[in-house]
């Protein structure tokens, strides 16, 4: 049996939140209750108003308000107060059968053209582009000259002609997870596609429907109350357009009767939107965390000593570091803590560790790309003579002046590292031009040579290429390429090799060896394979929970690894072990720490993870041609 | 040798092509293997190898142009999602990924109940195979209220291991299980799977790129490569005397934790290249 594994003791977010999350929200809640008092108005009309709304007291026209008409009468001496609140049913009920029909076209199309795709998918689009050319007011014009002056009528084809939105909206929505893995998984279990779409699909499409909702109703509260305005509706009923029309009539001789009609359509009209607004921030609220005010939290006081190693020859010398993340008691959390490491030139530091190990959060921290919530508490980073990070304190010039040109980046997924938009030769020679001030022509030279040194055969080929035209591998070749194009001293890769197949890794590291011995470069490797540490690092730091448990030279650590975490991270290798038996790894399973402190650490670092950087080929490129 | 409980004859998958009239995109050409019952065959090769592709088609989930499948006897090479409810107790996948074969809408309880209430499993009884199936993967009951979101990925993993064991099943295809996870992660949930096998007799058809996690957990291996099997036997065989170029490449191609014999093994990785590349 193994090890119950404890999990992170994270708040739960369920539906309910999204509701409370609405309710905090001082628009949510404004225009919920404005709603939820209209809607009352209008169920209760018949109790609440004084007077029939067709009742008309002809002794009485054009009165002021006051009296036993609370906001006067109409041209025809009709009660107001009395009309506003039977034009609320209508203009109510005729949005909602306006929002139904809309959803009862759109939904279903949408649903089945996403997910089944196909001779369905293109009819159907090929329908809802058409209506979406209609004009739809002249439609409606047409309507009520062949059925006459219903509402109903109107708002029904209102609601075919709006229904594209729905399809549009529910169609791309099941595209983006029809082919996920567990919809699969779904499938495998032998869940019908009925049960399928509305287990797992239709719980995607529910919030954005809601939130159309509630701004097609506006949207169809607008049209209804105008072609009423115009005079278009059925004049035996009391509508809000139909008295605003009224109003406008007589609008030199009672001005306030425009102002009625007038209010309750804006305010149910922005009611809705708000409303729509609301729920949205309410669902893509993630839980808000300030950075604290105070701009950094005291250090521990000394119990180490300060681990500056003066070493002349390094090229990079990170002494103390620590970095951290806000967390929710506005206090940060460190995900590294006083790392020291040194890089000498030429030389290749392997950093090793789990996920969650800090491992990344240190290289980032030297490339100045931290995620921007995070924080270099305390620590300096020096590079040849320049510092970078002087006791906690980033220098950014120094920082951005050094960063592309003597310290280079391979990032861990080559692909989203590449930009689709750009030819891999435009985004090959664009930073060496910006960087390096080489003509075009001269930087494409440079170009086709490095790809044929990293191993690409047919580098004309792959220049004029796009980045999907390209395997994850090759790509990588080109990430190293462009690392290597601005003749950096140090490149730091990042799990370069991660998301590659083995031989492919093997391939990729033996490009990265033979440039470091041909260029002289110096390489910061970051992984969590010690056979990928084996197979290319002069030496290794082993880090565990932010800390850097053990350092030196490879041949050593690995021969005699003198912390217990180095070795369960041998342990783990399967070379050599026995076939078929447990390998029985002693020492806590990731994320199972038993600290709540330790929780805190990985919910900052997951949050991290979220957010990688990109190389500063690609964020060159980004920056200028935004 | 036990009963076969899966085998696989001259399996074609093609892919529609996204043009008309374009050649529709051959991925396997004519795959044969078979696994035995509570035994695992490791099936190893590149990306781009069809290997995933294969797991597939064992599912229903991919396009079968020849061929047959027959698991326990039966034919599923073309079987309606309605009959393969049928199968579904007995043969269930593990996906690559933990973090999308999760819904992240649904809680962990209901994701693991799933499979059982399509079986017809009452709801009581389902919520306590729940709780039984994460004591199984070494995840505390409390999990069963929470979301995927709130698990790392190796936690995840777990998850989706005691979805594909609700049901009891007698072949589990693993993709990829543990390609993205690191390798400490991988090491325990290996062991999970073997423990798993030990207890259960459940076989395994184990998809990955990585020769030594085949070897580590399977009894045979079939070395894929280009959509064709290119060899195939006992895992010591296939692992420690490769015959075909290819599997030695991938032999030599994983590291190993010792620097001197990882130089070693280099050498002779570059050497065959260099071999390789002549011919």
């Amino acid at each position: 049996m193994t090890d119950v594994i404890r999990t992170p003791s994270v708040p739960k977010r369920s539906q309910r939140g999204t509701l409370r999350r609405m309710l905090r929200n001082p628009l949510g809640i404004l225009s919920l209750s404005l709603l939820a008092l209209i809607v009352l108005a209008a169920v209760f009309a018949p109790l609440i108003a004084p007077f029939d709304p067709n009742y008309a007291d002809v002794g009485n026209t054009l009165a002021d308000p006051g009296g036993q008409n609370p906001l006067g009468t109409d041209s025809a001496g009709r009660d107001v107060f009395s009309r506003l609140l039977y034009g609320a049913r209508l203009t109510l009920l005729s949005a909602l059968l306006c929002a139904i029909v809309a959803i009862a076209i759109g939904l279903p199309g949408g649903l089945i053209a996403g997910y089944y795709g196909g001779p369905f998918d293109s009819t159907s689009n090929w329908f809802s582009n058409m209506l979406m050319a209609l004009p739809g007011i002249v439609v409606l014009l047409v309507v009520r000259a062949a059925f006459g002056p219903s509402v109903w009528i109107s708002m029904i084809f209102f609601g075919i002609l709006i229904s594209p939105s729905y399809y549009r909206l529910t169609r791309s929505a099941v595209q983006s997870v029809r082919n996920e893995l567990y919809v699969d998984a779904a499938r495998v279990v032998g869940l019908s596609d009925a049960r399928i779409i509305s287990r797992h699909i239709l719980s995607v499409v529910r919030a954005p429907l809601i939130i159309q909702t509630a701004l097609i109703c506006g949207v169809a509260i607008a049209v209804q109350s105008g072609l009423e305005f115009l005079g278009l509706g059925d004049p035996t009923a009391a509508s809000w357009g139909s008295m605003l029309g009224d109003g406008f009539n007589n609008i030199y001789v009672q001005p306030s009767l425009m102002l009625w009609p007038a209010l309750a359509i804006g305010i149910t009209i922005g009611s809705l939107v708000l409303l729509g607004n609301a729920i949205r921030d309410a669902l893509e609220d993630r839980r808000q965390i300030k950075a604290p005010r105070r701009p950094r939290p005291v250090a521990e006081a000394g119990t180490r000593e300060p681990a500056v190693v003066d070493d002349a020859e390094a090229i990079l010398q990170v002494a103390d570091l620590s970095v951290g993340y806000p967390n929710a008691d506005g206090e940060y959390t460190r995900v590294v803590r006083d790392v020291s490491l040194t890089i000498r030139p030429g030389e290749v530091l392997g950093l090793v560790g789990e996920s969650g190990s800090g491992k990344s959060q240190t290289a980032f921290s030297i490339l100045g790309l931290l995620p921007r919530t995070a924080r270099i508490l305390s620590g300096s980073i020096r590079f040849e003579e320049a510092v970078l990070v002087r006791d906690g304190e980033v220098d950014v010039n120094a920082v951005l002046g050094i960063r592309g040109r003597r310290i280079a980046y391979i990032p861990q997924e080559p692909m989203s590292n590449l930009d689709p938009a750009f030819t891999i030769g435009h985004q090959l020679t664009r930073p060496m031009v910006k960087l390096l001030g080489i003509s075009k022509t001269r930087a494409a030279e440079r170009a086709r040579d490095l790809l044929r040194r990293v191993g690409i055969a047919d580098p004309d080929r792959v220049m004029k290429g796009y980045a999907h035209e390209i395997s994850g591998g090759m790509a990588q070749r080109v990430l190293i390429a462009g690392a290597l194009s601005c003749e950096p001293d140090l490149i730091i890769a990042d799990e370069p090799t991660t998301a590659l197949d083995v031989t492919v890794q093997a391939e990729v590291l033996d490009v990265i060896r033979t440039m470091q011995r041909e260029l002289g470069v110096a390489v910061l490797l970051v992984t969590h394979n010690i056979g990928v540490i084996a197979d290319i690092a002069d030496r290794v730091a082993v880090m565990r929970q932010g800390e850097i448990v053990e350092t030196g030279p490879v041949d050593e650590i690995l021969r005699r690894p003198a912390h217990p975490y180095t070795r369960t991270l041998m342990a783990s290798m399967l070379v050599g072990k026995e076939p078929l038996m447990p390998l029985g790894l002693s020492g806590p399973a990731t994320g199972a720490e038993t600290s709540e402190e330790e929780d805190e650490r990985q919910r900052a670092l997951d949050q991290a993870d979220m957010q990688q950087p990109l190389s500063p080929a690609a964020e060159t490129i980004l920056r200028e041609d935004i | 040798m036990s009963g076969i409980i899966l085998d696989v004859r001259d399996l074609v998958v093609e892919y529609k092509p996204k043009k008309l009239r374009a050649k529709p995109h051959r991925a396997l050409h004519g795959v044969s293997l078979s696994v035995a019952e509570g035994r695992t065959l490791g099936l190893v090769g590149e990306s781009g190898s069809g290997k995933t592709t294969i797991g597939r088609a064992i599912l229903g989930l991919a396009p079968i142009a020849s061929g047959t499948i027959t698991f326990q006897g039966d034919d599923i090479t073309r079987i309606s999602r309605q009959d393969r409810r049928k199968f579904s107790g007995d043969l269930q996948v593990i996906f690559q990924d933990p973090y999308t074969s999760l819904n992240p809408a649904m809680d962990v309880g209901d994701i693991l109940a799933e499979p059982l209430g399509v079986q017809g499993i009452a709801r009581d009884a389902a919520r306590r195979r729940v709780v039984t199936l994460l004591d199984r993967v070494g995840l505390p009951s409390s999990a069963i209220n929470r979301q995927p979101n709130e698990f790392s990925g190796g936690q995840r993993q777990r998850i989706a291991i005691a979805r594909a064991l609700a049901l009891d099943p007698k072949l589990i295809v693993c993709d990829e299980p543990v390609s993205a996870l690191d390798l400490t992660t991988q090491a325990r949930v290996l062991d999970l799977l073997l423990e798993i096998q030990q207890d259960t007799g459940v076989a395994y058809l184990f998809i990955s790129h990585d020769l030594d996690v085949v070897h580590h957990i399977s009894h045979d291996v079939a070395v894929l490569y280009k959509g064709e099997i290119v060899e195939n036997g006992p895992a010591a065989e296939v692992t420690r005397t490769p015959q075909h170029p290819y599997t030695k490449q991938l032999l030599l191609a994983s590291p190993v934790p010792d620097p001197t014999e990882q130089r070693i093994r280099r050498d002779q990785r570059l050497a065959l290249k260099t071999s390789l590349d002549a011919a």
